[in-house]
């Protein structure tokens, strides 16, 4: 006890250097645990994006860029697939279900998603959880618009809101669709997924917003924007926005009844446009099986389709592949925590000799009392112990608290989902290792400890 | 604690020729290459004795206590200290006798300066025999009391005056009432009263069981001692010119 209490005490007496020795091991420390906690949270949350999901189709190309713009929304495909093949697709025996996707447009920097209702039937996250709404319900006409949690969130959008789509996927978009507003339908329940952060409309929807941008000839985009003025006067959606829009704003009472109006105009409009949606072309189709044993046969029936050029992926294999690539990243994260707290260590070893030369007269008087030089190795090695475990409980805390404060801005900025508890078995080791690499680096100042007590004696120097 | 050191019989009936300190034959080199620095034939001290040594600095004063200490070795002879042969013991032994029969005050720093006064007692306390410990602890206030430190029991050891770290030193030599009291220049910081008071108290609190070696520069404090040991003696190549083992000053 009384050992324990030098210890203590001899530590509060040098508490300048030694708090910076902590503080230099907690930061160390704090990396470790911080950064491995992420990267198995990211990665749980990055598996966690898809399941259910079979097999992935789209255009023939690189199996990532599939992965990366059907699943996490990033990047683009280059080439679309025909309506045609899904329609083919769906008649084959051993699909269960399809959920098309048509990529392209957005809506302030979200992701704009053209799909089918059989995208909230089917579409399964984490652990085969399907799609909740918070509020509302799936889009049913074509100016229906269904939107992930954290877009609600971020851009304060309530049900029955209306919104304007943009053509192309930058934040800033010259080329917006508000001859075509859309109503918000339906609010996703959060996910902790890019689903999250996405915009669903049907695909009628999506033909509709192009319908004045299809006609005629294909136009490059960087033209559509004087093709839309030109068209927008004689557009019958447009006057109806215009209608619509007056309406909002000035009778909050009436907008029920327009609502009401409104739905019963867009049974029309989707009629009008039903046969576009057979032209459209799709970024992506996911595809459900009957019996997951034949996901290899269908995936090589794919692949060998005589249609058009496709490729079918298995979203699972995909995705431990692009993690194996982000892996590298993870992998030189984890090397610079380690290094920082290998520089603790050191510091504090460092320190520990140099105030060895100040603790002569300590020893001595400890010496002459009758320690032994194992009682002054062992009450170097109690003062690294502290040292090192008031580290690790100081990290633990401000981790803590950093996760704790972090947590919501993480979620919405990132739609990273982080678990408060980092204290895994794998982190206990980490632990672990890090008191014990401490307890080997005090050997060199604790022996040192012993050896200058034997050779001074009792000689107290000055 | 191993208390296998207690097995060895330290009352003045178990010691065996009879003197607290025998060191007999001792040869001691820095170097075990070296020729010898000390050499010392034939030194008693006697239970109850109160010895002076003095020599010039660097004439090995601080050796000769070291050895008696147990805290350094001589390449030959024998340290007899209570009965029980020092040379003999394992270096962990070693620590134990001087814990249990020894009291050692040094000439200044005497104690941990972040601890309190109470603490630096303690520690003392600590190294004890445990069948030692409790007497001890019944012992600290009474020697608090008796060297007029028991108000400053608790102030850290450091905001002591330079008096007061001696007394507080010189309570810890007593706690446990070794037999043996090494004291290495105790004065030598104080001034001329408070160096009388510690020499009043210091004589007053021995009994006549337990023997002093006294080092001190100080020719004033001679009358006070059974007896007076010059360094000279002990070197090596002094001892060649003078067959004495004692030089008178």
């Amino acid at each position: 006890m009384m050992r324990l209490r030098l210890a203590g005490k001899s530590l509060l007496n040098r508490r300048g250097t030694v708090l910076l020795t902590i503080l230099s091991l907690t930061i160390g420390i704090l990396l470790v645990l911080g950064i491995n906690h992420l990267r198995t949270q990211v990665k749980e949350s990055f598996n966690n994006t898809l399941s259910g999901t079979d097999l992935i189709v789209g255009a023939r190309g690189g199996a990532l860029n599939l992965l990366l713009y059907s699943v996490f929304h990033m990047g683009g495909s280059t080439q679309s697939i025909k309506w045609n093949t899904y329609e083919e697709l769906a008649k084959h025996s051993q699909v269960k279900w399809l959920i098309p996707l048509a990529m392209g447009d957005s809506h302030k920097g979200h992701r704009v998603v053209a799909t089918s209702a059989d995208f909230f039937a089917h579409y399964a996250y984490g652990k085969k959880q399907n799609l909740n709404f918070s509020a509302g319900k799936a889009f049913a006409g074509t100016y229906d618009v269904v939107i992930g949690a954290a877009v609600a969130r971020k851009l304060g959008y309530q049900l029955g809101d209306k919104i304007v789509l943009a053509h192309g996927i930058a934040e800033v978009s010259l080329a917006k669709h508000d001859d075509s507003p859309f109503i918000i339908t339906g609010v996703l329940s959060p996910t902790g997924t890019p689903v999250d952060k996405s915009l669903y409309i049907s695909l009628a929807g999506m033909a509709a917003i192009h319908e004045d941008w299809q006609s005629g000839v294909k136009i490059p985009l960087s033209k559509k924007t004087s093709q839309q003025t030109e068209q927008k006067q004689d557009t019958h959606a447009h006057a109806h926005e215009q209608d619509h829009h007056h309406q909002h704003d000035h009778d909050q009472e009436a907008h029920h009844e327009h609502g009401d109006d409104h739905s019963s105009e867009e049974v029309h409009v989707e009629h009008q446009h039903d046969h576009h949606a057979h032209d459209q072309s799709l970024s992506a189709i996911f595809v459900g099986l009957h019996n997951r044993a034949a996901t290899f046969t269908v995936q090589r029936q794919i692949n060998q389709y005589t249609g058009e050029p496709l490729q079918a992926i298995i979203p699972g294999l995909a995705l431990t592949e692009l993690w194996q690539l982000v892996g590298s990243a993870e992998t030189a994260f984890n090397l610079i925590a380690w290094l920082v707290v290998i520089a603790g260590l050191l510091g504090m070893t460092t320190s520990l000799l140099a105030g060895l030369s100040q603790r002569q007269r300590e020893f001595a008087i400890l010496r002459s009392l009758g320690a032994g030089p194992w009682y002054l190795f062992l009450l170097v090695m109690l003062e690294v112990l502290l040292i090192c475990s008031s580290a690790i409980v100081f990290a633990i805390a401000l981790l803590t608290l950093l996760l704790w404060s972090l947590q919501p801005w993480l979620l919405s900025e990132w739609g990273i989902q982080l678990a408060l508890n980092f204290i895994t078995p794998q982190q206990g080791y980490y632990l672990l290792a890090i008191l014990l690499s401490s307890v080997v680096l005090s050997l060199f100042p604790a022996l040192n400890a012993c050896r200058r007590t034997l050779n001074d004696g009792l000689a107290i120097k000055q | 604690m191993n208390n296998s050191i207690m097995n060895t019989k330290t009352t003045d009936t178990g010691i065996i020729d009879g003197s607290a300190i025998s060191l007999q034959s001792i040869r001691y080199a820095w170097h075990k290459k070296n020729p010898p620095f000390l050499v010392i034939d034939d030194l008693c001290i006697a239970p109850g004795e109160k010895v002076f040594l003095h020599g010039a600095s660097g004439s090995g004063k601080s050796t000769l206590l070291n050895l008696m200490a147990g805290v350094v070795s001589p390449q030959s002879g024998s340290i007899n200290l209570l009965g029980t042969e020092l040379t003999r013991l394992s270096n962990r032994q070693r620590d134990q006798f001087r814990a249990q029969h020894m009291g050692i005050i040094f000439q200044q720093f005497n104690l941990i300066p972040y601890l309190n006064c109470a603490d630096n007692l303690r520690m003392r306390i600590e190294f004890l025999p445990r069948d030692q410990q409790q007497a001890a602890i019944a012992q600290m206030p009474v020697l608090l009391e008796r060297l007029g430190i028991a108000k400053v029991a608790q102030q850290q050891a450091h905001q002591l005056s330079v008096g007061q770290q001696q007394r507080v030193a010189l309570a810890r030599a007593l706690l446990g009432s070794p037999r043996i009291i090494i004291a290495d220049e105790p004065t030598s910081a104080l001034d001329a009263d408070l160096r009388e008071e510690f020499m009043g108290l210091l004589f007053e609190l021995l009994d006549e069981k337990t023997c002093l070696v006294f080092v001190s520069h100080d020719q004033q404090l001679l009358p006070r001692f059974d007896r007076v040991l010059n360094m000279q003696a002990f070197r090596a190549h002094l001892v060649a010119t003078s067959s004495a083992s004692e030089v008178q000053v």
